[in-house]
């Protein structure tokens, strides 16, 4: 009897859910029909239709701030569905891998996250995955408030491709102040290499470990030494290595890696074990003294209540100031999509002073235009702006701007090999055999 | 209406226009999944082997052939990272296999001993069996952190307090995050082959490597037992009963009748781990991932990040193809001999 009964009820679910899908299936394959395609083309032209955004930015802030953007398209576009198909996985690790397959089946999404520099131009503009916004910084007068050099990263034989909505400072110094009050160690405006390593023996002597890294997901230590690079070699040499004016195994280059060896001596044990954020944990805790980290490691300390030049500090990664290390994130027009016309409003709501000044402070990064509403932003933010307007500009090659993608990944190996045997000739060698093979500038 | 029908049928055996052999009806009835395998494996294992071969080394598809031929093998091979892998996936193999079956064959044997509740038990030790890899990675991974897992343990029994007193350095192993390679070979490598003094890759036991055979065991070692209880039922207890009045003892009626009577589910079992071991992914990835100067790093992980991060087509799918082949050496061999018993 019993049997008879759930075999009843299986059926009868059997039924619904065939019943279901067959009703969720209609609507999906009719615009494959001739007779419903025309119909979805009139409404897009009338300012309805869809609008995919495609990113992985999932987690809490992130999140919000890309709804701050959605909520600002909205107000103006109500009529269009903002489809966002975003695919969790820190630092898009998942996300690109999707991305990538649907750009070569040729599904091209509307518009995606992109980082300016080599990842744009290398991976969507040379095979022809974007398509040019030029027209659109002449019509909304973008070229005088986006900074040349930023510009630039987003240029390809004169067109523009992408338009950035955000700036994070990647080369960042952070530290625990209480800590280093206890140990009798003020930090100044700015700091050099040398007045580190002098704090750092100061520090061991007394028991605190100097430095924090969570390089599990090896890249944090690939950016402490890329910063590191960047404080020994100045801004000029370092724009020099990536158009070719500049070896990997210049003799800068390897008083930076010696640098670098160096400071790995101060980190912390656990190093392999711990992520970023884990190890700004642990500095907040007290674990360590100084931590090497882009801008979004500022949410952490205002996420757990932390006070401004109060419980932690900052200070330029030492030898960086007068550098502004860029990562950037921006949109571009997929060639090909499916609604470029809802595209290109989603980028001029973007570059709007507007949609920048509510996406930034939720995200934790600064205006991609210096003319941004100072008072809308906290007191690192602002110190951040004033570094953006006045410092050099450079790309982060550890976030995909500076270099190809092959790159990045034979840097992240030979600073995987350097973390544990230390041979400046071999990690130099490595290098300039990925510069090589990438064939970026030669 | 039904039933007329079909004693009908049965009175007159139906008219045969043609007939079709049974070899070709057998033949036809396979063909689809056949067309299925040609497309899906062994047309993209072709494309993959082209793949290997080609210029396609960002996101634009490049499918002309690299110049010269087998270029990206060569590129592959002198890379340090696929050197570690390789010295990684044979330690890794190594360590599981022997560990996995040692302690499936004891937990079988205990078992086998029918002692209380063995039912129980044999539930307990297939459940992990149950369980994701990526689960098995994620717990393990707190386990073997230096700072939270483990470790804690020797400071709660006091072990490094005792050692403390005896003038010793407390015990605080890295696990995981352990960078050494122990019982390095480069030098007598070099004796035999001078050049190899210069390579930048040692090669030894990566102790990291070792937490990780530990967590493989614990999800494998079930699944091994399991094989061997199934095999252990089919001895039939006059077999034993014969040893025990010859005059075996417990011990030497395992030793010398039941585990060599066992031989065909060790093979068995030494197949199926190994080719788990060698294409391990999940486990390793969320325990250490790359881990510390490559100690964890395997062949799969390689192939994932030169496919995805670094746009490496070309490079990735000739790491793909060196694992296929090292799969196969294991798999062909086994297959063949199979066969053979089968005619």
């Amino acid at each position: 009897m019993v049997s008879k009964r759930l075999l009843f009820v299986f059926s009868a679910i059997l039924v619904l859910a065939m019943a279901l899908a067959g009703c969720a299936a209609t609507p999906a394959a009719a615009p494959t029909g001739g007779e419903a395609a025309p119909a979805t083309e009139g409404e897009a032209a009338a300012g309805g239709g869809q609008l995919e955004v495609f990113s992985w930015w999932t987690s809490g802030g992130e999140a919000a701030a890309l709804q701050a953007l959605f909520d600002a398209y909205a107000a103006q576009y109500p009529d269009v569905e903002i489809v966002n198909a975003t695919v969790a996985g820190g630092g898009g690790s998942a996300a690109r891998g999707v991305l990538q397959t649907r750009l070569a089946g040729g599904d091209v999404p509307d518009t995606w996250q992109v980082h300016p520099g080599f990842e744009l131009i290398g991976q969507y503009v040379d095979p022809g995955y974007v398509a040019s916004v030029t027209d659109l910084y002449e019509s909304e007068g973008w070229n005088d408030v986006v900074p040349e050099a930023l510009r630039n990263m987003m240029t390809q034989d004169g067109e523009i491709y992408q338009v950035t909505v955000g700036v994070h400072r990647g080369n960042g110094f952070w530290y625990n102040k209480k800590l280093l009050d206890a140990n009798g160690v003020t930090v100044g405006d700015t700091m050099t290499a040398d007045e580190f390593i002098a704090i750092a023996d100061q520090l061991k002597a007394a028991g605190v470990t100097p430095l924090c890294v969570g390089d599990n997901g090896i890249w944090a230590t690939a950016q402490l030494f890329e910063n590191t690079l960047l404080g020994t070699i100045g801004p000029e040499a370092y724009l020099g290595l990536w158009d070719g004016s500049v070896s990997f195994d210049d003799p800068g280059v390897k008083q930076a890696m010696e640098t670098y060896g160096k400071m790995l001596d101060y980190q912390n044990e656990d190093h392999s074990a711990l992520s970023w954020d884990q190890a700004i944990k642990k500095l907040m805790e007290g674990g360590c003294a100084f931590s090497s980290m882009g801008d979004w490691a500022y949410g952490e300390f205002v996420n757990a209540q932390q006070k401004d030049m109060e419980d932690f500090g900052w200070v330029s990664h030492p030898g960086t100031a007068g550098s502004f290390m860029i990562v950037a994130d921006g949109f571009p027009i997929g060639n090909g999509s499916k609604n470029p016309e809802n595209a290109r409003n989603w980028l001029k709501v973007l570059g709007s002073k507007e949609a920048q000044e509510a996406f930034n402070p939720l995200k934790g990064s600064i205006c991609a235009r210096t003319d941004c509403d100072r008072a809308k932003f906290g007191m690192y933010h602002n110190w951040s702006m004033d570094s953006f307007a006045n410092d050099a500009l450079v790309p982060s090659v550890v976030h995909g701007s500076a270099a190809p993608a092959d790159f990045q990944q034979a840097l992240n190996d030979a600073v995987t090999s350097f973390v544990v045997d230390r041979n400046v000739d071999a990690f130099a060698a490595a290098l300039v055999a990925g510069a090589q093979m990438s064939g970026f500038g030669q | 209406m039904t039933t007329a029908s079909l004693t009908q049928a049965n009175r007159q055996p139906p008219r045969r226009r043609w007939h079709i052999p049974e070899r070709t009806q057998s033949f036809l009835l396979l063909l689809p999944s056949i067309l299925a395998l040609i497309i899906f494996v062994y047309v993209f294992i072709s494309f993959t082997f082209w793949v290997s071969l080609s210029n396609w080394r960002t996101l634009k598809i490049d499918l002309s052939l690299r110049e010269p031929l087998f270029a990206t093998y060569g590129e592959l091979f002198g890379m340090v990272r696929w050197q570690a892998d390789l010295r990684n996936t044979f330690v890794f193999t190594v360590f599981f296999i022997a560990f996995a079956l040692t302690l499936g064959l004891t937990l079988a044997i205990l078992l086998d001993r029918h002692l209380r509740g063995n039912h129980i038990f044999r539930n307990i030790f297939l459940f992990p069996y149950a369980l994701s890899f990526v689960v098995t990675g994620v717990a393990w991974r707190w386990i073997f952190n230096p700072e939270t897992g483990f470790n804690i343990f020797f400071e709660m029994l006091g072990i490094n307090a005792l050692l403390q007193q005896m003038g010793m350095a407390p015990l605080k192993p890295g696990w995981i995050t352990d960078p050494n390679v122990v019982l390095q070979v480069n030098q007598l490598l070099a004796y035999a082959w001078p050049p190899a003094l210069g390579w930048q890759v040692k090669w030894g036991i990566p102790m990291a490597m070792i937490p990780i055979a530990i967590a493989a065991t614990w999800q494998l070692s079930g699944f091994v037992m399991a094989l061997y209880v199934g095999g252990m039922a089919t001895i039939s207890d006059e077999v034993r009963e014969a040893a025990r009045i010859d005059g075996a003892t417990e011990f030497q009626v395992y030793q010398k009748v039941i585990i060599p009577m066992l031989r065909p589910v060790t093979i068995s079992v030494v197949v199926i781990l190994l080719h788990v071991s060698l294409k391990i992914f999940d486990l390793v990835y969320t325990m250490s991932g790359v881990g510390p100067g490559f100690a964890t790093d395997v062949p799969s992980i390689f192939v994932f990040e030169m496919m995805f991060k670094a746009t490496r087509y070309n490079l990735g799918t000739a790491a793909a193809i060196v694992m296929l082949l090292l799969v196969a050496l294991v798999i062909v061999p086994y297959l063949a001999s199979s066969l053979r018993q089968e005619d």
